[in-house]
């Protein structure tokens, strides 16, 4: 469904590098991602992902920069080899829909699809409409398309372009809480059926935990991060990634349900965790997002305790954050948790690094995305 | 030339030179206005201002003005004129080229502000988003900016076409009055008038009133079908 | 009584307005000029062409006297009663000439050129309705020419217009009024041949005083000034005809 798609490093990849000056700052990069999955790009407002964006699109051509991918050097500024835009196959999704308001949305879906490139009908026409239900529209015009609808067309239009690489720049930034709701499991779908390459923007980590499975950090036009997903989480030394929505992914399998209590179990590199809901069958993969404030700590097991997620751990580091609050990376399994203690606390436990103690989640604290 | 019974009244051959002209003019306005009004709407550059006022020039220029100074350069004396005269033999003031040159500059603005206008309306990010979905610039022009400039293009049809039909002052100075070639009908009016045939020119009016109200009039109701679509 | 005989002669006395036609504009301007030297009277003249001065006429325009380019107009302005009856008079006759400014024919025939005329063009005022353009038609006629120039006549609204389009080379030829080639601002006549006035009927110019004037002893004196000798030489000189004495 949504795995997360682990980077293995022999696959072709996307070569970015851009230097340009916009008002504020400088935008300076030199990536290295992978040709499959999703790659978010994390970052503050104004913190040059749109401009980014537009870069690899070909929209913005001030600036020195190259881009190659998956071995083909699309632009080149040095070289003097520069794509216009509509000559790179790439979709592209804006924060607003941008439908065309003289054609229906069956023309609107047509036009990219008409200009299609070489990769021509590696996303047919019906299998577009299906992954985001979109048959009842096709004869609607844009006006008549709520805020969710006109999105999902836009994607849908800019994937029938059939391009090599997707970018999407904050494509659900102009959507309530409700749309959004109703868009991304349509994303999902999209990351699990197709297999071309996504560079997701966004300034909302959930959407991030959610759907990428590698992740860049910019700031102030910078790159201070790039690797898989759940290692960029882990790292303390970011303070985009601080505050109320610090946390961390895990993958699980879903072990067993239990039918009295209805709770799902899932089973991962440390253990097994149990979840409110029936969030799928047995067998299913899915990714779990833990916020570092709702994981607590304690040295014995308590005898009576409601939360009912009790797994050991090793504390692998202990970072200040504040005067108060601590942060802290554990080991289980293979994975890795951040939570976040107060520094009394700390203390009354004598905690430091290497040590074996027991992590515990709240079952109602674990965030997952609904199964299909 | 018509000349089938109804079609044929005195002044008629007056009437169809004058529609052919308006529409020939209107014609070439839309293929030439249409690169500058689309410069003018996307350029930053210095020279736009004095550009467009250029381009607004005929609005002010009294139409004798604008009219004898075209005597002169399209003369056998003048820059362009001698060209001509050297080419075919001929010259271009008493032509229907002629005319249709001097038309086209007396009603340029009125075609290309308009355009102008709708082409500055137009969403960039639109266009952007149709570059990205792999259209050219040239295939995003004519799939996205037409379409979505089409009452800018009617106003400049409507316009053109209109201020042709009207046009005296100019085509009086370089037309010479010749039948069938620069004998428009507003010509054909005014010498019914200095001959004081006012029966004439009264009837003449009366045509070329009805006859325009009706094209003006189709135009804006072809204009109100498509908006409603 | 006689206070009041003064001050109403008074009141007439001082100016004149007068509408010429304006291809007369220039020989009036003189002749104003003169007149109010010797007769104390200010004159102010008008010009524009004789139909639109008659319309305005027809519509109440404030003018004391007529200078008409035709006969036809101070005709119907006497028979309307918008004239003084008996007033009108004959007071220049108009000459034809056929013109040229194009180097390439210096030295030949004027009048032969109008034989073959090729690709060249022939500039008349319009016969319909300008006096000039009337002559130049009837003058064609009694050359047979007519028939061969027809394809390249070029028409002007006025004779002004018709120099217009010869000066700028843009027709090669022209029939325009003798009264116009002596301006110093013409380019250098190539050929300019006077057209003998028994070629077609006379290009006669009459004058009328309007209604408004009837006793505007100041109207009467300009007629006076305009057909007696100081007038009829100034006239002349400017390149018309004048009417034998009794015309």
């Amino acid at each position: 469904m949504n795995a997360i798609i682990k980077d293995s490093n022999t696959n072709p990849r996307v070569s970015i590098r851009y230097a340009l000056q916009l008002g504020d700052f400088d935008l300076d990069v030199d990536l290295d991602i992978p040709m499959q999955g999703i790659t978010g790009v994390f970052g503050a407002s104004g913190s040059g992902k749109t401009t980014l964006l537009r870069c690899i699109a070909g929209l913005e051509r001030r600036g020195t920069g190259r881009l190659i991918v998956g071995g083909e050097t699309w632009q080149d500024r040095k070289a003097r080899i520069c794509r216009q835009p509509h000559e790179q196959e790439i979709g592209y999704v804006f924060q607003e829909p941008r439908l065309f308001r003289h054609l229906n949305v069956r023309r609107n879906l047509e036009y990219g699809l008409k200009r299609a490139g070489v990769n021509r009908d590696s996303v047919g026409f019906d299998q577009a409409i299906e992954l985001f239900d979109l048959s009842r529209l096709l004869d609607r015009t844009p006006a008549d398309l709520s805020g969710g609808e006109a999105q999902r067309v836009s994607i849908a239009r800019a994937l029938l372009r059939s391009p090599r690489l997707i970018l999407m720049d904050e494509p659900l930034a102009a959507l309530d809480r409700a749309r959004k709701d109703e868009i991304l499991p349509f994303l999902d779908r999209m990351h699990g059926e197709l297999h071309i390459p996504i560079i997701y923007v966004s300034h909302h980590i959930d959407e991030i935990c959610r759907l990428c499975d590698y992740l860049i950090v910019l700031e102030g036009g910078k790159v201070v991060a790039q690797d898989d997903l759940q290692s960029v989480l882990v790292r303390m030394d970011l303070p985009l990634l601080s505050g109320e929505e610090a946390g961390s992914v895990i993958q699980g399998t879903i072990g067993a349900y239990d039918n009295e209590y209805d709770l799902t179990q899932l089973d991962f590199s440390g253990g097994k965790l149990l979840v409110p809901g029936h969030i799928g069958k047995n067998g299913d993969e899915l990714r779990l997002r833990i916020r570092a404030n709702d994981i607590s700590l304690c040295r014995d097991r308590p005898e009576q305790s409601t939360i009912l997620n009790i797994l050991p751990a090793t504390i692998e580091a202990i970072q200040p954050e504040t005067d108060s609050m601590l942060l802290l990376r554990l080991k289980l399994g293979t994975d890795r948790l951040i939570t976040r203690i107060t520094r009394r606390s700390r203390d009354n436990l004598s905690l430091a690094p290497g040590d074996e103690i027991l992590a515990q989640i709240k079952a109602v604290a674990i965030r997952n995305s609904p199964a299909e | 030339m018509p000349d089938a019974g109804m079609l044929s009244f005195p002044g008629s051959g007056a009437l169809w030179l004058s529609v052919r002209l308006a529409t020939i003019t209107t014609l070439v306005l839309l293929l030439i206005g249409t690169p500058i009004a689309w410069w003018l709407a996307h350029t930053s550059s210095r020279w736009k201002a004095a550009i467009e006022a250029l381009v607004a020039l005929p609005i002010v220029l009294p139409p004798t003005v604008m009219g004898f100074y075209l005597l002169v350069v399209l003369g056998p004396y003048g820059t362009i004129g001698r060209w001509w005269v050297e080419l075919t033999g001929d010259t271009l003031t008493f032509s229907f080229t002629g005319l249709v040159l001097a038309s086209c500059l007396y009603s340029l603005p009125f075609a290309v502000q308009p355009m102008q206008n709708a082409f500055e309306s137009l969403d960039r990010r639109i266009l952007e988003a149709a570059w990205t979905l792999g259209a050219s610039r040239i295939d995003a022009f004519f799939s996205i900016a037409v379409p979505q400039s089409a009452r800018g293009f009617l106003n400049a049809v409507v316009l053109a076409f209109a201020h042709t039909l009207g046009e005296f002052g100019v085509v009086l100075m370089v037309g010479g009055n010749i039948p069938g070639a620069t004998r428009t009908i507003s010509i054909e009016i005014y010498d019914q008038v200095e001959s004081m045939n006012y029966d004439a020119a009264h009837s003449l009016s009366a045509i070329l009133l009805t006859f325009a109200f009706s094209v003006l009039l189709l135009m804006y109701v072809i204009n109100r079908r498509w908006q409603n679509r | 009584m006689l206070l009041f005989e003064w001050s109403a002669s008074k009141a007439y006395a001082d100016s004149l307005l007068i509408a010429v036609a304006s291809n007369f504009s220039v020989t009036a301007q003189e002749i104003a000029e003169q007149f109010s030297a010797v007769a104390g009277h200010d004159v102010r003249i008008s010009a524009a062409s004789t139909g639109h001065l008659f319309v305005q006429i027809e519509n109440g325009a404030p003018y004391d006297v007529l200078l008409a380019a035709d006969v036809r107009r101070p005709q119907l302005i006497e028979s309307s009663g918008l004239g003084v009856r008996g007033s009108r008079h004959t007071y220049a006759i108009g000459r034809l000439v056929l013109w040229s400014r194009d180097p390439e024919i210096r030295g030949q025939d004027c009048l032969r050129q109008l034989d073959n005329l090729g690709r060249a063009r022939l500039a008349i005022a319009n016969p319909e309705f300008a006096p000039y353009g009337t002559a130049a038609r009837q003058m064609l006629q009694r050359l047979k020419l007519w028939d061969r120039v027809q394809s390249r006549l070029v028409i002007g609204e006025n004779i002004a217009q018709t120099l217009q389009f010869v000066a700028s080379g843009n027709a090669r030829f022209g029939l325009i009024a003798m009264s116009q080639i002596d301006d110093v601002r013409l380019p250098a006549a190539a050929c300019s041949w006077h057209v003998p006035p028994d070629l077609h009927q006379p290009i006669e110019q009459q004058a009328i005083i309007l209604k408004r004037a009837t006793n505007n002893t100041a109207a009467s004196d300009f007629l006076k000034f305009l057909t007696g000798d100081a007038g009829r030489a100034i006239i002349v000189r400017h390149g018309y005809l004048v009417p034998g004495r009794d015309g």
